[in-house]
């Protein structure tokens, strides 16, 4: 990296962001749909700046089009065209965006929003290259290879772009993606670029290199690697060169491999390898190998261990860190089970009703022809006096179908477990033992779960409203005990939680597990009575909110306290020593119910 | 289009493979759901299937791909044709096995078949446009993401999947037409929600992970880039491969009928299931079906607790009582079966 003059530790982060960001531009703009596409985590306005600079980069053959989050299934993939179809009598199929993108890149903004079942078909597509369609009558295949930018503005610890999709696009960009123009390669070497870089030559060396990143930085997916692959070709060709080299598969490491790494390799690289190597050809002291120097003092070792090291040594410990972290966090979820409620918008498409179409009520074409198709004869009769020509098809008001849909309003059962160092503490195994059991007979009824944990000073969501209860599961096991008992923050908390969870559409339950000595308060400040009063000032407002609540009292003999809170929460009270799991269910079952 | 990865060029994944291969031989044993992580190369085993399998013969001209032999099981076209010629003998063709892919996001109508609409619309006529059911008969229904597709759709593919029948009565229309086909899901359960109905009517079950051996990983780069780069070229090199497979398919299916199941074999095959605990006789079923399908792939006239023991996992894991919470626990737990059973090695 050019550091001419001295520069600030700031000045550096955002000189290394925008090198990346460059880097990947590059590679982007050359790989194109080898390498599925990027997600830029930023706000539209960094990511509105990328793009333009990639757009300045491109052939001005390649189109860029936008689509909408909020676009249908049909618009994007392929339906029936209407005005044709009625013209002509008989279903006819219409490209979608994708298919008219073939070639080009689809820019998609607020990810976040479009539903899962949707982003996994466009995962489907990058991989076939083709945009099937089985829909509303029409059966149609179009080609679309195509390079997919997707514009995640979600929260930071959960991703918008869903699974399915995410391991389909190769680079991830997160913060600010803002590039320096300077940096960037100029069009002209990024078109030369594109057309060598399929016969960009990578030696058997290049192979195994991303071969042991992969293991080594516990990479599963097989798609990472193929990606990797194509982006050290990109970078070789944007360097003018025939042949992949080692500085190639660091930098496309970096791109493509870090952002999905689940583990670190054995980290300080001095004492494992004299360790693991049988016979170090260069026994040099470890400082000499300290990580601030990295390939030079081993020249001798093969390229995949120097590239091992390069790589995690390329990367600040405490960004590794938030990798990881962010490797395992949630992403969004399809909504569904429960009992249900009708929709004009969302859910299960059930049978077409007569209606009106506006703005809300989308008219549903098959069932409109449906409906109009036996009556042709007769309207055609009746208007043969008229200019209707005789093959038009004659569709009335009474005809229209309305599309409906129903949603399911399931459960969401909010845990705000106390993981405070008081009595709750010892009593923390337990109150795991209780979730466990609930969360258990959550699976089987298909209710979300999430999990709000307290201490210290603050309630933390430890894991969104989710149906994935392996990972429930595995984050209560971790949840460490110990400091003071914020309550009146954990009822907050809850509070906000159970009024998003009904706004979505769920029948929110809260189970409290809380031995109810609140010590910290809203402030976080001490002080058991200004605690104690901020604690029931919260639950007071929780009590208004109307939300059904479990309180299960985890001290090991029935605290008053914790009493108190649940009146003043409105829950129903249960201690944990007399009662066993079972008995909590059943408790947490009679909220359910009156939910 | 671009072609499909060669079947025998996928690395690893033996589970997998020789759980759609016994489907292949025969496909009795029920649908294969294959969990694992994404890209791993579920997709690429299903995908490779098409130019693998051999062909098959079918009823000339008719929609639903009707089997033409004697016992073949009849759409009401086939069986109304077969009134006017002489011996019910039908006109044969030559067809590949359909594999079919369900895209998230296709509607009932297009899976199951919905009124001809282009026929109501000219002729007034009320006529039945065959669905996706129609087409993957006697060949495979693919369900990436199974667990993003919506649970009506799910359960009707499955109930039709057990039946072997589609019955349609929508739009003014109804048709029953035969529909055997094997159903391939694919999820990850990480992303949780695979309901336990849904595990239960999956015949075998397969896990997929990719592997943590170095040079495996590397040969799995170089052989996909090798294919990307050039697919026609690599095709050629593996079709070899790929055409000793369709042999040996083809050598197992006319094996199945005469292979046999010895008395100590199936004796402990089923104290196996008891030990396990498995719920109903379906594991039962299904883990001797697929035994002798391995015995047949493998050349055998009898089959072996070794046939038996290698099918184990994938037909009883998911149909332990299961505790939701115990993550892959019944992997686990049927091993543990296998060597109270079978000792070890």
């Amino acid at each position: 990296m050019p550091a001419a003059g001295p520069v600030s530790p700031a000045e550096e982060v955002v000189a290394a962001a925008r090198a990346r960001a460059s880097a990947a531009l590059g590679v982007l703009a050359v790989a194109g749909h080898r390498i599925g596409g990027i997600v830029l985590r930023d706000s539209s306005a960094g990511a509105q700046q990328w793009i333009a600079a990639l757009k300045s980069r491109l052939p001005q053959s390649v189109r860029v089009v936008r689509l909408p989050s909020s676009a249908t299934d049909d618009r994007i993939f392929g339906g029936l065209d209407l005005a044709a179809t009625i013209a002509s009598g008989t279903p006819v199929a219409e490209r979608g965006v994708v298919a008219d993108a073939h070639g080009g890149v689809v820019v998609i903004p607020l990810i976040e929003r479009m539903p899962v079942a949707t982003q996994a078909r466009l995962g489907a597509v990058l991989d076939t290259g083709v945009a099937q369609v089985l829909r509303d009558g029409v059966c149609a295949a179009f080609d679309a290879e195509f390079t997919l930018i997707a514009i995640d503005e979600s929260e930071e610890d959960v991703w918008g772009v869903a699974a399915p999709l995410r391991d389909r696009l190769a680079l991830v960009l997160d913060g600010d993606v803002r590039v320096d123009e300077s940096m960037l390669p100029p069009a002209s070497l990024i078109q030369s670029a594109r057309a060598m870089v399929a016969q960009v030559h990578a030696s058997d060396e290049v192979m195994i290199g991303i071969g042991t990143l992969c293991v080594a930085f516990g990479i599963g997916s097989e798609r990472a690697a193929r990606q990797a692959l194509w982006a050290a070709r990109a970078l070789a060709a944007l360097d003018e060169r025939m042949v992949v080299e080692e500085s190639d598969i660091a930098l496309a490491a970096q791109l493509v491999l870090m952002p999905r790494a689940t583990r670190v390799p054995a980290p300080p690289p001095d004492e494992d390898e004299q360790q693991e190597e049988a016979a170090p050809p260069d026994q040099s002291p470890p400082e000499a190998t300290s990580s601030d120097t990295p390939p030079d003092a081993a020249e001798d070792r093969p390229m995949e261990d120097r590239l091992v090291d390069a790589v995690a040594a390329a990367i600040p410990p405490e960004l590794l860190a938030e990798l990881l972290a962010r490797a395992q966090r949630p992403s969004q979820e399809l909504g569904r089970a429960g009992a249900e409620k009708e929709s004009w918008t969302r859910g299960r498409q059930v049978a077409a009703r007569r209606g009106k179409p506006d703005g809300v009520r989308r008219l549903h074409v098959l069932e409109t022809l449906r409906a109009a198709a036996p009556w042709q004869r007769a309207r055609a009769r009746a208007r043969h006096a008229g200019d209707v020509p005789a093959r038009s098809l004659i569709v009335e008001r009474d005809d229209f179908r309305i599309r409906r849909y129903v949603e399911r309003a399931g459960t969401s059962v909010i845990f705000v477990v106390d993981a405070s160092g008081s009595a709750a503490a010892q009593r923390l195994g337990e109150a795991k033992g209780a979730v466990e059991a609930l969360l258990a007979e959550s699976y089987a009824r298909r209710d979300r779960v999430s999990l709000i944990a307290f201490r210290g000073t603050t309630a933390d969501v430890l894991l969104p409203p989710t149906r994935a209860l392996a990972r429930a599961r595995k984050l209560l096991a971790s949840l460490p005990g110990g400091g003071g008992t914020p309550l009146a923050v954990a009822i907050d908390t809850a509070l906000t939680a159970g009024v998003a969870a009904r706004r979505a559409g769920t029948l929110p339950v809260i189970v409290f597990l809380t031995d109810g000595r609140a010590n910290v308060a809203r402030d976080g400040k001490g002080g058991r009575a200004e605690s104690m009063r901020d604690a029931l000032d919260a639950a007071s407002q929780f009590r208004a909110s109307n939300l059904s609540s479990v309180l299960i009292d985890t001290s090991p003999r029935p605290e008053p306290m914790a009493r108190r809170v649940a009146e003043a929460l409105g829950a129903r009270y249960v201690p944990l020593p007399v009662v066993d799991a079972r008995a909590i269910a059943g408790a947490v079952a009679l909220a359910r119910e009156t939910a | 289009m671009r072609v499909a990865f060669p079947f025998s060029a996928i690395v690893g994944q033996e589970q997998m493979k020789l759980a759609l291969l016994i489907a292949t031989v025969d496909p009795s044993v029920g649908g294969v759901l294959v969990l694992g992580d994404r890209g791993t190369g579920k997709s690429t085993v299903v995908r490779a299937l098409p130019a693998l399998l051999p062909g098959m013969k079918a009823v000339e001209g008719c929609r639903y791909g009707c089997d033409p032999s004697a016992n073949g099981a009849r759409c009401d076209e086939c069986r109304e044709r077969a009134l006017h010629v002489p011996k019910g003998k039908l006109p044969v063709t030559d067809k590949p096995v359909p594999v079919i892919d369900l895209p998230l996001g296709a509607t009932e109508d297009r899976v199951v078949g919905a009124l001809d609409i282009e026929k109501a619309l000219r002729n007034g006529e009320k006529a039945f446009e065959p669905g996706l059911l129609a087409r993957a008969h006697r060949g495979f229904l693919y369900v990436d993401e199974v667990n993003l597709l919506e649970d009506h759709l799910v359960d009707l593919l499955l109930d039709v999947a057990q039946t072997g029948e589609n019955v349609v009565e929508r739009d003014g229309v109804s048709v029953r037409h035969p529909a055997r086909f094997v159903l391939v899901g694919s999820g990850n359960p990480e992303e949780g929600d695979l309901r336990p109905q849904l595990l239960d009517r999956f015949g075998l079950s397969v896990e997929v992970r990719t592997s943590d051996s170095v040079a495996e990983r590397v040969e799995v780069i170089r052989r996909r880039d090798a294919y990307e780069r050039d697919p026609a070229a690599f095709l050629q090199v593996w079709d070899h491969a790929d055409s000793a497979v369709r042999t040996r398919i083809l050598a197992a299916r006319k094996r199945l009928p005469t292979v046999q199941v010895p008395d100590a074999v199936l004796h402990k095959a089923v104290e196996l299931c008891v030990e396990l605990g498995t719920d109903g006789v379906r594991g039962e079923l299904t883990l001797l079906r697929a035994a002798r399908a391995n015995a047949a792939l493998d050349g055998a006239k009898l089959v072996t607790d070794a046939h038996v023991r290698s099918v184990a996992p994938m037909a009883l894991r998911h149909r332990l009582r299961r505790n939701v919470l115990d993550e892959g626990g019944s992997g686990t737990r049927v091993a543990r079966g296998i060597t109270t059973i079978y000792g070890n090695g």
